[in-house]
């Protein structure tokens, strides 16, 4: 693949801006599941299994699966962020394939955050 | 009036009246009688204050605290709970029907909020395989900044700026390092990510890496560029499959974006890196053994000088920096010197990531700010001690590092204060520990560590820790003797003195710091043979308490000795002479009959 310039640095940046953004971008709902080793060890693969399991079995539309590393909270992983639409994103934990498949209904389909299984809304500030 | 510290304020208009307002007065009144507390709480009946849907209803004045839909049967637990012990009973509190207990803030938690990100930034954010999101992240601003607007020298001056220190554990000025490097003659230069993180229950180099590795490359793109160097090496422990993998793919995604090859943004600057694994050994953290594992050689540590920036791969000018030591640099050449200097302290500047692991609510990956206190992150970020637990101490350092009491909890984290105290910032890693914990027992942890870990090329080192060892195996086991601890303070120091790399010269000081807070537990080890954390197996006793027996047998069918007699329903008991102490009647019981000491 051709080298880039900076010029086409720029562009990437801005095109991968967008399409995370929520609004302009597919999706009505973004789902991350944390995967770093702790997560993994915890069951985070099971999570994932679960989670693109339901999405396929029920048609669900909108909603974008993804993965990250670990969210620095290793103890109480597996752990998952799901944003919807314009609100703050939630932050699950203690998960485990039934428990995101209730998620993503409720949550990234809905829009109602399922509290039992919440942590924290809201991002860590950066510095 | 004044004598009173308190007024209770109960409602008896004829609503509550209705609901038995009288009785739950003249209950509370007979209450606090019987505490004693009627001289210093006044229960005043008052006329209708509106609510009466939730009465009978209680104002506690001076707090404001109000009580709804009290019964009789309430008063006894309310009076014990909030006026006795000063602990508002949530129950009997209104909560209004829409305020459902709601998700708490990320702002509020404590975990989250006292933390910093700067080497963690992007973390739980983006795919570490996909490119893009890094980039969308200000990926690679930093180093179109640096190759396009400034010259090598500029980079060098903004690191040195910055204070940032090395994150391995040695907390050399970096900015130092690479001018060194730069000004050594030899081509070509080589720059090295360690990420062979050795020390066990260390894991924030494996999260960068997992999470985040195009932070790292373009950190080293970035020093390359200062330094004047051609070629990267990143040396990966072999245990992190999962953080391999991940480089391996940022690796090639940056190569295809022409991030990592010929003739970077057409700038005509030349950087690529290489991944080699280690070998698997702890001594390969140890720069010079890295180097030599690189070369192919087996990984002993040599003398020094000549430093690496001196000579060091293939006898060639080498900088050796940390895994989070770079994931730094991209952030301090974006945001400037002067940004990441007004975090931290005088000496200690920008932030530290911590493993904070051990007897503590929420163990994980905590990125604070050098000046913290370590009260604050075992309390406010780690939510303290778990099974109301005391707090007893931390080790912070890893096997190189000491521990630090709880009395000391005020120590702020700074490598100068942190030696101050006997213990050093190490790589990271902070073991709390609670009143369950020996401290012999975890000296002796960590020197089994190091001595199987120890290359042998040194015979204090490697003949030495082994002897240490043998002296607290000796002591764990009830067979220690007045000279160990004179001995064991003889051997330490020579190990310091006559080993060439860092293990052997550290290997002692968990040893020496755990006498130097907590003699008194190896002083019990050895003259009254008892364990004061009830840790060691030896030296333990277990006994039945008759008051709390009731003779179910299960303890006895449990012992693999049959040390335990007694018929059924009667008081069991232990004979001490056949007991082999292997605590399973201790785990049996169902009664908390047995007692372990």
């Amino acid at each position: 693949m051709a080298k880039l310039t900076i010029e086409d640095l720029r562009k990437i940046r801005e095109q991968a801006k967008r399409s995370r953004n929520l609004r302009e971008g597919e999706g009505t709902a973004r789902i991350t599941v944390h995967m770093g080793t702790c997560g993994i060890a915890a069951g985070a693969r099971e999570v994932m299994d679960a989670l693109l399991k339901a999405i396929d079995e029920r048609d669900v539309r909108n909603v974008l699966v993804t993965t990250s590393g670990c969210a620095g909270l290793c103890s109480h992983e597996p752990m998952a962020t799901v944003e919807y639409a314009d609100s703050p994103p939630v932050k699950y934990v203690n998960l485990d394939g039934e428990k995101i498949v209730r998620i993503l209904l409720e949550h990234a389909v809905e829009g109602n955050a399922v509290k039992e299984y919440a942590f924290a809304i809201g991002s860590e500030k950066m510095s | 009036m004044d004598k009173y510290r308190s007024h209770l304020l109960v409602c008896t208009g004829t609503g509550c009246v209705s609901n038995g307002a009288f009785e739950v007065k003249k209950a509370l009144e007979d209450e606090l009688r019987k505490h004693g507390l009627d001289t210093e709480i006044q229960v005043i009946g008052t006329g209708c204050n509106g609510f009466c849907e939730r009465g009978p209803v209680m104002l506690v004045q001076p707090e404001g605290i109000f009580y709804q839909q009290l019964t009789v049967e309430d008063i006894p637990r309310l009076v014990e709970e909030h006026f006795l012990k000063g602990r508002p009973v949530e129950s009997l509190m209104y909560t209004a029907a829409e305020e459902e207990p709601s998700i708490p803030l990320m702002s509020d938690i404590g975990f989250f909020k006292d933390q910093i990100l700067v080497a963690l930034r992007n973390r739980g954010r983006i795919d570490p395989e996909v490119i893009d999101e890094y980039i969308a992240h200000d990926g690679y601003i930093a180093l179109e900044k640096v190759l396009t607007s400034m010259k090598p020298e500029e980079v060098i001056e903004e690191v040195k700026e910055s204070g940032l220190r090395g994150r391995g554990g040695g907390g050399f000025p970096t900015g130092l390092k690479w001018e060194l490097c730069r000004r050594s003659s030899g081509s070509p230069k080589y720059i090295i990510c360690n990420g062979d993180e050795g020390d066990p229950g260390a894991f924030m180099d494996r999260s960068i890496l997992e999470a985040d590795p195009h932070s790292v490359l373009e950190g080293m793109t970035i020093g390359a560029y200062a330094i004047g160097a051609r070629y990267g090496i990143l040396y990966v422990r072999d245990e992190y499959p999962l953080a391999i993998h991940r480089l391996l793919v940022a690796i090639d995604q940056a190569r295809s974006y022409g991030l990592l090859g010929e003739d970077i943004f057409g700038t005509g600057f030349s950087f690529d890196v290489r991944l080699i694994r280690g070998g698997g050994a702890f001594v390969c953290g140890e720069e010079t053994a890295l180097m030599a594992s690189v070369e192919g050689r087996a990984g002993r540590p040599r003398f020094r000088p000549p430093f690496p920036a001196e000579k060091g791969l293939w006898d060639k000018p080498t900088n050796i920096n940390n895994v989070e030591t770079w994931a730094n640099v991209p952030v301090i050449l974006q945001r400037g010197a002067e940004w990441f200097a007004s975090l931290g302290t005088e000496t200690s500047k920008g932030t530290k990531i911590f493993s904070l692991v051990g007897k503590i609510r929420n163990s994980g990956l905590v990125e604070v700010p050098m000046g913290i206190s370590i009260k604050k992150i075992v309390f406010d970020i780690g939510g303290g001690i778990p099974d109301e637990k005391e707090f007893k101490a931390v080790q912070i350092g890893g096997p190189s590092g000491g521990c630090i009491p709880a009395h000391l909890q005020d120590t702020i984290i700074d490598y100068e204060s942190l030696t101050r105290v006997g213990a050093i910032m190490g790589s990271g890693g902070l073991v709390v520990m609670d009143e369950t914990t020996c401290m012999v027992d975890i000296a002796r942890y960590f020197l089994e560590f190091t001595q199987s870990e120890s290359c042998g090329k040194c015979t204090f080192c490697r003949i030495g820790t082994k002897r240490m060892l043998e002296i607290l195996d000796r002591i764990c086991e009830g067979k220690g003797v007045p000279e160990d601890i004179p001995l064991l303070e003889e051997l330490a120091e020579r190990i310091c003195d006559t080993s060439l790399c860092a293990l052997g010269k550290t290997a002692p000081n968990p040893v020496l710091t755990t006498l130097r807070f907590y003699r008194n537990e190896y002083e019990a080890h050895i003259y009254d043979k008892r364990c004061p954390a009830h840790v060691c197996q030896s030296l333990l006793t277990f006994s039945i308490d008759p008051e709390k027996c009731t003779g179910c047998t299960l303890c006895a069918r449990k012992c693999p000795v049959n040390a335990i007699s007694g018929e059924r329903k009667e008081v069991h008991v232990i004979d001490s002479d056949l007991c082999i102490k292997c605590g399973e009647c201790y785990l049996a019981c169902r009664f908390d009959a047995v007692i372990r000491e």
